[in-house]
């Protein structure tokens, strides 16, 4: 879009009993043809302010440093304490060593890392509602989703740069690609895919809840029997048989089976699937979910 | 380019000349039995001209502001603002309006050029463009020297003048200031004054909610007193100092014998105003209330051809406390022992 004119109906002092609507260039004969048209935000318009946002969302990080620690440390933690406190004994079990544990691990632990750092955009919306900007943004001619969206696109930059130190600490632990370097790629851009979405569910929690305190405690509780009710750490073949239905049914073992697949080889089809259609049912549910709670918070 | 409405376009054809108008504002929090923040509130803005929203703490001056700013909806009622609906043309109004609000709404964590920049690309201008806006902006609000440190960093006065610029860039047609000097010292507040006066003399339409008479007084062009969410009184400026007493000058004779003598000379000139003149001779002063300075000279002056003399003079201006009294004849409930003491002119 260009200039905006603003909406002047034509009129003489003398005759203009009632004002009528403004009406935009927007379709005619609509129920409500004020609240269509001419206030719309173009799609260059939406990606510059998205632009901008993300920008902003960057700053942030870079005026505050120590809010990548969970990204840069969490992959590193985590992958020495299971490699080396299970590794051994699931190794083992799996017919092979610590080193086969790598394998089986390493692309588990990046379906559970998306889970993590997704969770703090919830932390991180609440945090944010508390403070005057975002009354500013929402007094500004962008479209709100706009603010939500950037904030995911910083997230999954966040979530690429852990699953980089993720994969690292992996070769460097002996982690071997036995497909091809395509198919990792595959593998994470399906956990990010999944991760994003899960965005969306962190966020609305972030809307919802009075909290960032609560937000965090109710996300743990969610996020504990999901990431170990699964296949991520250990194969549930040895689980008794209610939590193995749990883990057939819980989409991180999805995400989990089909990432280790791409990576050690193995069939893929039906996991892989299975990830895309939870991501994009979740994405379908909450992300309208969101951006209206966000449109009407107050 | 001109995505903004500049304020020196006429958003409404001129029809009105009606910046803002709102009728019958209703807005409840809570359900039905819960508090309501507006109560059927009636009040227009001339274009171009500072409406002060005077009203205590809870008095539904922030609930209004936010209502036209689109971040509350009503439960009943219109409101328009440079012609545009709140409730059915949102986006177009969104484009005409500015608010700083009580609270500072910048990114404490960007440096005030990054925040400044960053409103000019939402608002559509370009990086050369958002820039060069950035940079006059600083430097007008004498912020250029912190440009670069983050605005956590800031003094709450560089704070509230970074507010106050970033409301400025898209040059809103109507700019809302909620309570922009509480919690300011007194020479940031008067810093914080002159920017907004020079706002409006580039003719922007204010909205200016307020605790304090003071303000209202130095800012605004006409009032709207509002109460429990109730408008209890409006007009002009100088109408409703004269409806409160505008302020008053406190006179203590060096011989208190000569109170009654003063009292008479005061009332005699007849002047407009003077004629509430009032002795207290338990506490040796006499109350003059006055609507200028020109009759604060010729009060001394009198005295003086008199030779009535003086040995303490003061002014005094009403708190809002006394504002509700003379409107209402009663207390306000809410507490507003925030407004300022007496402030001795």
């Amino acid at each position: 879009m260009s200039t905006t004119t603003p909406p002047s109906t034509p009129f003489t002092p003398a005759a203009a009993p009632e004002r009528t609507p403004a009406p935009g260039p927007g379709p005619g004969g609509g129920a409500d043809p004020a609240s269509v048209g001419e206030g719309r935000i173009g799609l260059r318009s939406n990606l510059r302010h998205i632009g901008a946002l993300v920008r902003r969302n960057a700053l942030q990080i870079k005026a505050d440093p120590e809010s990548m620690f969970d990204v840069l440390l969490m992959p590193i933690i985590f992958t020495l304490l299971f490699v080396y406190v299970f590794g051994g004994s699931v190794g083992q079990s799996l017919g092979g060593s610590r080193e086969d544990y790598v394998n089986y691990v390493v692309p588990g632990l990046m379906a559970m890392m998306g889970m993590n750092i997704s969770m703090a955009v919830g932390t991180g919306m609440n945090d944010d509602f508390r403070k005057g900007v975002m009354d500013r943004f929402r007094t500004m001619p962008i479209a709100r989703s706009s603010v939500l969206i950037a904030k995911i696109v910083v997230e999954i930059g966040r979530m690429l740069v852990a699953t980089a130190i993720l994969l690292g600490m992996g070769f460097l632990l002996g982690m071997e690609i036995k497909t091809s370097v395509a198919e990792l790629f595959g593998a994470v851009g399906l956990s990010v895919a999944f991760g994003a979405s899960l965005m969306w569910v962190f966020i609305l929690l972030g809307l919802t809840m009075k909290t960032a305190q609560a937000v965090q405690g109710v996300a743990m509780l969610v996020l504990m029997p999901l990431q170990f009710g699964s296949s991520i750490f250990a194969p549930p073949t040895t689980m008794p048989g209610w939590l193995q239905t749990f883990t057939d049914y819980n989409p991180l073992s999805n995400l989990a089976d089909a990432a280790r697949n791409m990576i050690n080889g193995g069939p893929v089809a039906h996991s892989v699937w299975m990830t895309l259609a939870w991501a994009a049912g979740i994405t379908l549910v909450t992300a309208p979910l969101a951006v209206g709670k966000f449109r009407k918070k107050s | 380019m001109g995505h903004m409405t500049r304020i020196d376009k006429k958003p409404d054809g001129g029809r009105t000349g009606h910046a803002v108008e709102v009728r019958g504002l209703v807005k409840q929090y809570g359900g039905p039995q819960g508090t309501r923040a507006l109560d059927g509130v009636d009040l227009d803005v001339r274009e171009g001209t500072v409406l002060g929203v005077l009203g205590p703490n809870g008095a539904g001056k922030t609930t209004l502001v936010r209502i036209l700013s689109t971040l509350v909806q009503p439960d009943a009622g219109t409101a328009r603002v440079a012609g545009y609906d709140v409730l059915r043309q949102p986006r177009q109004l969104r484009r005409v309006i500015g608010l700083t609000g009580q609270y500072a709404s910048v990114d404490e964590k960007l440096s005030g050029r990054e925040n400044l920049y960053m409103i000019g690309r939402l608002l559509d201008l370009s990086r050369k463009e958002s820039r060069r806006r950035a940079d006059e902006l600083l430097e007008r609000f004498s912020l250029t020297e912190a440009a670069r440190k983050p605005a956590a960093q800031y003094s709450g006065g560089m704070r509230r003048r970074l507010d106050l610029a970033a409301s400025m860039i898209g040059r809103p047609a109507v700019l809302y200031l909620d309570e922009p000097t509480t919690g300011l010292d007194p020479r940031t507040r008067n810093e914080v004054w002159d920017e907004v006066r020079s706002m409006v003399a580039e003719g922007a339409t204010v909205l200016l909610t307020t605790q304090y008479m003071e303000e209202a007084e130095q800012l605004a062009s006409e009032l709207t007193v509002i109460d429990r969410g109730r408008i209890i009184a409006g007009g002009g400026v100088d109408e409703l100092k004269a409806k409160v007493g505008g302020r008053t000058l406190q006179i203590r004779p060096t011989d208190p014998a000569d109170l009654p003598a003063m009292a008479r000379a005061v009332t005699e000139t007849g002047l407009d105003g003077l004629s509430g003149a009032q002795a207290v001779p338990e506490e040796g002063l006499l109350y003059v209330p006055i609507l200028s300075d020109e009759q604060l000279t010729a009060v001394i002056g009198l005295l003086g051809e008199r030779g009535l003399s003086i040995a303490h003079i003061g002014t005094h201006l009403p708190s809002l406390d006394e504002v509700f009294l003379a409107i209402t004849g009663q207390k306000t409930a809410s507490v507003s022992d925030t407004a300022p003491e007496e402030i001795a002119a």
